[in-house]
């Protein structure tokens, strides 16, 4: 890409969150969170449990307004906005407590993503006409070529509360991949996975990354999966900032080693 | 040409569509024959509107998972907006000109069903929870109690002398052209968009579904097929009153939803049809009608609480057309 005619001030950054304060009533979640992250970066969001990772995630996906502070995506700002708004702007994803449409089959959960972008009007789909049948074939198509990727092919039919639980998180992932996301967030992908499931699953992100031109912003809670798959990583610890650099930076900052690393030393 | 090899390549493409229109000839043909009486034919033509009605509000409280419990008050809207032209505006014109009022009619008292549908559901359905139920039952009876101290609508007597335009022909093509729209519906990308939203509101959104706007467009089709089928109820009974349209009538199309299956036209159509029929064979004890519909409810939701027919869907409902 040339990057011809750029003013100075221009914003390359994809996700620019500047100075967010978030309150819960009284319980101040989140202070003076900032975060920039580039096209194509991945990047973890790491902390003991109640930091306010999942809260930032809210906070950038529309499910909470910030008290304070402004998020822009590629350079608009978002905030405030509904969170159907903010998928369509480009921002996708998981959920830390896997949220599928249990009663719908893995590929009608993968399809709803195509509802927004959906070529036919009410009056198509209530008379089912040509129309109406060529563009569910052609999403139909798009989303099988989606599931095989992730190996749920075979399972397109049956109900997504059936699946196990490994193939509920990866159809989760996939579910979000298919709103064409820009930005993947993912809450705790490997939860309650086994070592050599988290590893697979590493490799799949990174496939991922470089096919979809994704940029990602991941929170783990396995110290391992997050120093293995992320190129900078911030902490947090009671909505603070408390670290933020490269995963050898961070494994070596002694703030991080007594607030998170220590806690797992511990255990 | 109608050729029998062509009948029957039409009747093996489209067996649920044949096997209706046989099920029509034969009702005509015993009817005819002197073997069904005219309490049998209004009997099956009651049939046809509890479908509809039935499978509406499963649009919208089984697929959609939302909780509309005054169905009742957009048939009123219809059945009102309707005979207001047939009966007082008209003066009925004899015969089969009377018709050409009737259908744009009903047309229009479902379009104001409809646009009351939307009037109610903009405010009411972004705020979720157990708003609808009690904004839609208070709804039903504002609209009972408007019709009950406006004179000109026939105030608490009711209006008589309607035209019964209604006839088995209308009710099979209107029954079966409804039910097919609203399957149509469901099977389209807006159908999966209300289930989304019934599995899970916060995904529903995340996946870029407009969650208040699609609840809004299911209320108000919903109350469009309600309001069509109240002008087509008032031109069979040829009486109406505000109590034909109470809080009870709303709660019968809910226990025809749930007992037969609220996630399933087919189940809507199943729990409508025995519970039209049932009644009628126990007259004696009609007295005890909401006595007997609330026990098997409570059978069903005890024993099979998604009802009889559950979520799945009778195969040639729902199979789609066959592509050459
Ligand atoms: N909806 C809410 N209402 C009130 N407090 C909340 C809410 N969501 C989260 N919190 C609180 O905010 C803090 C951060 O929570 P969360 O973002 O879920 O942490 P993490 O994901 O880092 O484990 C916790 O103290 C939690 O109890
Ligand atoms: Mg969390």
């Amino acid at each position: 890409m040339a990057t011809v005619g750029l003013a100075p001030e221009a914003n390359m950054n994809l996700l620019e969150i500047r100075n967010m304060d978030h309150y819960f009533g009284g319980l101040r979640a989140i202070h003076r969170f900032s975060i920039a992250i580039e096209p194509k970066e991945i990047v973890g969001l790491i902390g003991p449990n109640g930091a306010g990772k999942t809260t930032i995630f809210n906070l950038i996906t529309g499910f909470y307004r910030p008290t304070v502070g402004e998020i822009l995506f590629d350079g608009l700002p978002i905030h405030g906005k509904r969170p159907f708004v903010i998928t369509q702007a480009g921002i996708s994803r998981t959920f830390q407590n896997i949220r599928l449409f249990g009663e719908m089959t893995v590929l009608e959960n993968i399809k709803v993503a195509h509802h927004h972008t959906r070529q036919y009007g009410l009056f198509s789909a209530l008379l089912s006409s040509r129309r109406f049948w060529k563009c569910e074939e052609e999403i139909e198509n798009h989303c099988l070529e989606l599931l095989s990727m992730f190996g749920l092919r075979e399972r397109a039919h049956e109900r997504a509360d059936s699946l196990p639980y490994g193939d509920q998180r990866r159809l989760e992932i996939a579910r979000a991949l298919a709103t064409n996301p820009r930005l993947l967030l993912l809450d705790e992908p490997a939860a309650g996975m086994n070592p050599r499931e988290a590893e697979s699953l590493l490799d799949t992100i990174h496939e991922l990354r470089d096919q979809f031109d994704l940029t990602i912003l991941l929170i783990e809670h396995q110290m391992r999966v997050v120093m293995g798959v992320c190129e900078r990583i911030k902490v947090l610890d009671f909505g603070e900032t408390i670290a933020e650099g490269t995963p050898d930076q961070i494994q070596k900052n002694e703030q991080v080693i007594r607030a998170y690393l220590g806690e797992e030393a511990i255990r | 040409m109608l050729t029998p090899k062509r009948t029957q390549t039409f009747i093996r493409s489209y067996p649920l569509f044949s096997g209706l229109v046989l099920l029509y000839a034969l009702i005509s043909f015993l009817y005819h024959l002197d073997w069904l009486n005219s309490y049998h034919i209004q009997l099956v033509m009651l049939v046809g509107i509890n479908i509809v009605m039935t499978v509406s509000l499963g649009l919208i409280n089984g697929f959609t998972g939302q909780f509309s419990i005054g169905h009742a008050g957009f048939m009123a809207v219809g059945a009102y907006t309707s005979v207001g032209m047939t009966t007082l505006l008209l003066q009925s014109p004899g015969g089969h000109l009377g018709y050409l009022v009737f259908f744009p009619a009903t047309l229009i008292g479902g379009i104001f069903a409809a646009a009351t549908g939307f009037l109610i559901g903009l405010p009411t359905l972004r705020l979720g929870g157990d708003y609808l139920a009690i904004v839609t039952m208070a709804f039903a009876e504002v609209i009972r109690t408007i019709i009950r101290v406006s004179e000109p609508m026939g105030g608490p007597r009711g209006i008589g002398g309607i035209p019964d335009y209604t006839n088995l022909t209308i009710v099979f093509i209107f029954a079966i052209t409804s039910v097919w729209l609203m399957r149509n519906f469901i099977l389209s990308t807006y159908g999966r968009a209300s289930k989304a939203i019934r599995d899970n509101e916060i995904a529903a959104e995340i996946m870029g579904v407009n969650t208040t706007r699609q609840k809004v467009l299911v209320f108000t089709l919903g109350a469009f097929f309600a309001g069509c089928c109240g002008s087509l109820y008032a031109h069979v009974l040829q009486y109406i009153h505000p109590d034909n349209f109470t809080f009870m009538k709303s709660l019968e199309y809910l226990i025809y939803l749930y007992i037969g299956g609220s996630s399933s036209i087919s189940g809507a159509i199943v729990g409508a049809t025995i519970f039209t029929f049932l009644p009628e064979l126990f007259r004696r004890f009609s007295s005890w009608r909401m006595v007997i519909y609330s026990l098997t409810l409570i059978l069903v939701m005890l024993f099979r609480p998604e009802g009889i027919v559950g979520n799945r869907e009778w195969r040639p409902l729902v199979s789609r057309r066959r592509r050459t």
